[in-house]
C-alpha cells in the first residue's frame, strides 16, 4: 500500500492546479483591484485603502440587490423543490406515457437561458405577448409585466421555475429510483397509507439528496444574472437587480473594476458564510444522518 | 381517494406539462409568423388566425436581415466538446483521488478540497470575467476558440469533480483492491476497472457539463468580439434592438435540438436504472 500513497497526487494534482491556475489569480486580482480606484478614465492598479469598502457600505442598491435574494433565491428554489419533489413522485411508479413525460420535464434545463429569457419577453409582452391575452380572455386587466415591479419580480421568477425545475426533478428522481425496496416493503405490511408512508419513509429517505438539490440551487440561483439582463435589465428602475447584475453594471458597463472588486468580494464572503449557515439549518431540518 | 387519485394525477402531471412546453409552442408558432402576423397581437394557429411564412427559419441560414446560425453552432459545438472532455478527465481523476484516498495538508482534508472545488460555483461569471479578461489579453488568447475553452474548463470543472466524487464513493473499494491484487497499478485500476463501471456517473456528469458548457453566454459575451461568436451570442444579439420574433424563435429552436437528444439518452439510462446510483 506504501506505492499508493505516491500515487495519489498524480490522481487530485493536475485537476486542483488547472482551477487553482484557472481561479486563484482572478481571486488575488479581484482583491488587489479592489483596493484601488481602477476605473474607466482611471485604469491602473493604484492604492486606495479601503474606500471602495466605504462607498459600498452606503451603497443601497448593492445592498437592495442583496436583499431581493431572499423571494429571488430561496423563493425559486423552494417551489422548484416543491414542483420538482411532486413531479418526481408522480412519475416515479406506474404513469402512461411515463418516458415522454420524463424528457419532457427535463427539457427546460437543456435550453439556453438568455435564448429562453428572449423568447419569455415576448411572451410576457404587453400588449402583444400571449399571457395578457389569455388573462383577457379570462376577463383579467393585462398585468404591466416589465413596468411595475411586483409583475416584474413575479415574471422573472416564472422564467427561473420554468428552466431550473428540471434540474431538481432530475436529481430528486434519480435519488428516488436508487430508494432501497426493504422500507416500503415493510410499511405496506404495517398498513401503512399513501400519506402516511411518503411522511415516515420516503421523505426521510430522500431528505440527503434534497439538502444537497436545495443548496446547488440556492448557489445557482443567487448569481442569475443572464436572464435578469435579457428580461428586465434590471427594471423597472433597479427593482429586479440581483447582485450578479449589479456587478455586471458596475464592473463591466461603467468599468469601475476597482469598486466592482470590493462588491464582488463581499458577495462572495457573505454567500459562503450565508450558505454555510443555510446548509447547516437544512441538515438539522431535515433530520440527515451523517453516514 | 384512491378512485379520485388516477385523476388528480393525470391532472397534476398535465397542468405542468402544458406550462413547460407552452414555451416552445409560442416559439415554434411564431417562427412562422412576419410583421403582420405579429402586430395584430397574440395569435396561435397558423392559416386561421395568421398567414404562416418560413420568413424567420430562412433568416437564421443567412437570409436578407437576419443571422447565419451555423458557424456560430460550431463554434459553441467545438468549445463546448471541447472543455466537457478536458473538465471530464481532470474531473474525474481527481474525483477519484478525492474518493479513494486520505489527503492531509496541514489543516486541509479530503472535505476542504471538495469544497473548494464547489466554491467556484457561487462566484458569479462577472467577478471572474474582469480578471479573466487581463489573463486572456496577456496571453493573446482574447476573442479566439483557445481562449474561451480555458474559461469554460474553469466552469465545468468543479461540477464534474462534483458529480464523480459522490459516484466513485459508491463504487466499492473491493472491486480497486481485486485489481490490484491481480498485478493492476493504480492507473490501470482506475482505467482498466473503474471508469468501465462509472458510464452512468459519467453522462450524469456530461449532461451536466453539457448543458452549462453549451448554455453560457456570459464569458462569450464579454470575452470574444468580432472573431468568434457562439450560438447563446447570436440569438441575443438579434433581440438586441427591434425584435424580428420570428427570426429569434426559429434560432431558439433550432439550438434546441443536440440538447434534447441529450435529455432522451439521460431518460434511457434513468429508466435502464443505472443512472440512480449516479446522483446520490
Amino acid at each position: 500500500m506504501e506505492g499508493l500513497r505516491r500515487h495519489k497526487s498524480m490522481f487530485v494534482l493536475p485537476g486542483l492546479l488547472t482551477l487553482l491556475l484557472i481561479i486563484v489569480f482572478p481571486l488575488l486580482f479581484t482583491l488587489r483591484v479592489s483596493f484601488s480606484g481602477w476605473n474607466v478614465s482611471n485604469p491602473q492598479m493604484d492604492f486606495v485603502g479601503g474606500a471602495n469598502y466605504v462607498k459600498m457600505l452606503h451603497d443601497g442598491r448593492f445592498w437592495s440587490a442583496i436583499l431581493r435574494l431572499l423571494p429571488l433565491a430561496g423563493g425559486t428554489a423552494l417551489i422548484q423543490y416543491i414542483i420538482g419533489f411532486g413531479m418526481a413522485l408522480l412519475v416515479w411508479h406506474e404513469v402512461r406515457g411515463r418516458r415522454f413525460w420524463r424528457v419532457l420535464f427535463l427539457v427546460p434545463m437543456m435550453t439556453t437561458p438568455v435564448v429562453m429569457a428572449a423568447i419569455w419577453q415576448t411572451i410576457f409582452n404587453e400588449s402583444l405577448g400571449p399571457v395578457n391575452d389569455l388573462l383577457g380572455k379570462l376577463g383579467i386587466a393585462p398585468v404591466k409585466w416589465f413596468t411595475e415591479s411586483g409583475p416584474a419580480l413575479a415574471a422573472l421568477m416564472t422564467v427561473e421555475v420554468w428552466q431550473w425545475t428540471p434540474f431538481m426533478f432530475l436529481l430528486l428522481l434519480a435519488g428516488l429510483l436508487s430508494l432501497p425496496k426493504e422500507p416500503f416493503m415493510a410499511a405496506a405490511i404495517d398498513g401503512a397509507g399513501v400519506w402516511r408512508t411518503f411522511l415516515k419513509v420516503t421523505f426521510p429517505l430522500m431528505a440527503p439528496i434534497s439538502v444537497t438539490a436545495i443548496i446547488i440551487r440556492l448557489i445557482e440561483e443567487s448569481k442569475i444574472s443572464d436572464s435578469v439582463y435579457v428580461l428586465t435589465s434590471g427594471g423597472p428602475g433597479s427593482s429586479t437587480e440581483t447582485p450578479g447584475y449589479y456587478l455586471y453594471i458596475r464592473g463591466l458597463s461603467e468599468q469601475q473594476t476597482g469598486y466592482a472588486g470590493a462588491l464582488s468580494l463581499t458577495y462572495l464572503v457573505l454567500m459562503i458564510v450565508t450558505l454555510t449557515i443555510i446548509s447547516a439549518l437544512l441538515v438539522r431540518a431535515f433530520k440527515v444522518k451523517e453516514n | 381517494m384512491s378512485r379520485l387519485y388516477p385523476t388528480f394525477k393525470y391532472t397534476v402531471i398535465a397542468l405542468w406539462g402544458s406550462f413547460v412546453v407552452g414555451p416552445f409552442l409560442w416559439a415554434l408558432t411564431t417562427s412562422f409568423k412576419d410583421a403582420n402576423g405579429v402586430q395584430g397581437g397574440a395569435t396561435y394557429i397558423p392559416w386561421m388566425q395568421y398567414k404562416p411564412t418560413l420568413l424567420g427559419w430562412h433568416n437564421i441560414f443567412g437570409g436578407a436581415g437576419g443571422i447565419d446560425v451555423v458557424q456560430p453552432f460550431l463554434n459553441s459545438a467545438i468549445i463546448t466538446i471541447a472543455a466537457s472532455a478536458i473538465s471530464l478527465v481532470l474531473g474525474s481523476l481527481a474525483a477519484y483521488g478525492l474518493s479513494r484516498y486520505r489527503f492531509k495538508l496541514g489543516f486541509i482534508k479530503n472535505r476542504d478540497i471538495i469544497f473548494f472545488f464547489v466554491t467556484q460555483r457561487i462566484m458569479p461569471p462577472v467577478v471572474l470575467v474582469i480578471p479573466f479578461f487581463y489573463l486572456l489579453q496577456q496571453v493573446n488568447l482574447l476573442d479566439t476558440i483557445p481562449g474561451l475553452i480555458i474559461v469554460t474548463v474553469a466552469l465545468l470543472l468543479p461540477i464534474a469533480v462534483w458529480v464523480m466524487v459522490d459516484f466513485f464513493n459508491g463504487i466499492p473499494r473491493e472491486i480497486d483492491e481485486m485489481a490490484m491484487l491481480d498485478g493492476c497499478g493504480p492507473f490501470e485500476v482506475f482505467v482498466r476497472t473503474i471508469l468501465p463501471n462509472s458510464l452512468p456517473g459519467l453522462t450524469v456528469a456530461l449532461m451536466f457539463c453539457a448543458v452549462f458548457g453549451w448554455n453560457d453566454f456570459f464569458f462569450a459575451f464579454r470575452l470574444t468580439f468580432t472573431q468568434i461568436q457562439t450560438l447563446p451570442q447570436a440569438v441575443v444579439a438579434l433581440n438586441s434592438s427591434v425584435p424580428p420574433w420570428w427570426t429569434l424563435s426559429a434560432a431558439a429552436l433550432f439550438g434546441l435540438l443536440p440538447l434534447i437528444l441529450l435529455a432522451i439518452r439521460v431518460e434511457r439510462y434513468l429508466s435502464r436504472g443505472s443512472l440512480p446510483g449516479a446522483v446520490r
